[in-house]
């Protein structure tokens, strides 16, 4: 699993990757999952629905991104706008 | 008496205002000169901050990440045409979003083209790593990409709304309709004819 993060000047930058089979690297895919949401972002995970249609699932616990998930993406959070 | 006192006072005003008035010129020009100096360093700071090979290289790593997330068919759309179509889900008749690169998501009704207005939405993002809150333009599209596909009820819930026209012109906006009609005309027929040419045998 990797986890990715959008930012201004990078495109997307590589946080963490690891497998979450192996107590080692869960933990720290764990630890920078719960650094990226104390930050302020929001987390989400690119899926596809059985009919192939392509959405993202917004998710605000580890325990809930899925066993199968390959990545997740952080990005800031929303704000209304002028 | 009084008009002597009056005198007076005028008098040491006058004084006190002319023994005051070079220093008060010194003031005022050290703080003329550093609001110059810093306003200055500021634009130094930004020209130096604002790198184009960097924010190319970011936009092109954007747009990647951008294409792995979403159908071929609105990858082709962003391409194409410069902005994604997200179907709404929250009422019953059809409804769709217009999203463009840090600009207001458009809501519209797909059958009649009517414009239903604008959510304004941002993800500034506060660390700003090279001065700036701005993601590049694929990032902001594929953040409200995924907050919509996610949660479009809180996303809609976090912007703010305005009539249609507000910041994406009404002429562009229908002009961009057009295009999209067009575009997914042109995409099904060159689907529908596909398989025929794959199986035609050329003419002699």
């Amino acid at each position: 699993m990797k986890l990715l993060r959008v930012k201004p000047g990078h495109g997307e930058v590589l946080l963490a990757e690891g497998d979450v089979a192996v107590p080692e690297q869960y933990s720290e895919l764990l630890e920078t999952f719960g650094r990226e949401l104390e930050a302020g972002m929001w987390a989400a995970v690119p899926t596809s629905t059985r009919s192939g249609r392509r959405e993202a699932e917004l998710v605000r616990n580890f325990d809930d991104v899925p066993a199968d998930a390959e990545r997740v993406i952080f990005f800031p959070r929303a704000a209304g706008g002028g | 008496m009084v008009l002597a006192l009056g005198t007076a006072a005028l008098m040491l005003m006058m004084l006190l205002s002319m023994l005051a008035l070079p220093h008060l010129k010194r003031v005022l020009d050290l703080a003329l000169r550093r609001l110059s100096e810093r306003a200055q360093h500021k634009r130094l700071t930004l020209v130096e901050e604002y790198d184009p090979g960097r924010e190319l290289r970011a936009e092109q790593r954007a747009r990647a990440l951008l294409r792995s997330c979403v159908n071929e068919e609105d990858w082709a759309m962003y391409c194409e045409l410069g902005f994604l179509r997200v179907r709404g889900t929250l009422e019953a008749r059809a409804y769709a979003y217009l999203v463009y690169p840090h600009k207001p998501i458009l809501a519209y009704v797909p059958s009649t083209n009517h414009m239903l207005g604008e959510y304004c939405i941002e993800f500034p993002d506060r660390t700003r790593p090279y001065g700036s809150t701005r993601l590049p333009d694929s990032d902001d599209v594929l953040a409200k990409w995924m907050a919509l596909t996610a949660d479009e009820h809180a996303l809609i819930e976090q912007a703010n709304m305005h009539l249609a026209g507000r910041q994406i012109r009404v002429a562009k906006a229908k002009r961009d309709l057009v295009r999209l009609a067009c575009w997914e005309r042109e995409r099904m027929e060159s689907h529908r004819r596909a398989p025929r040419r794959a199986g035609s045998v050329p003419a002699l």
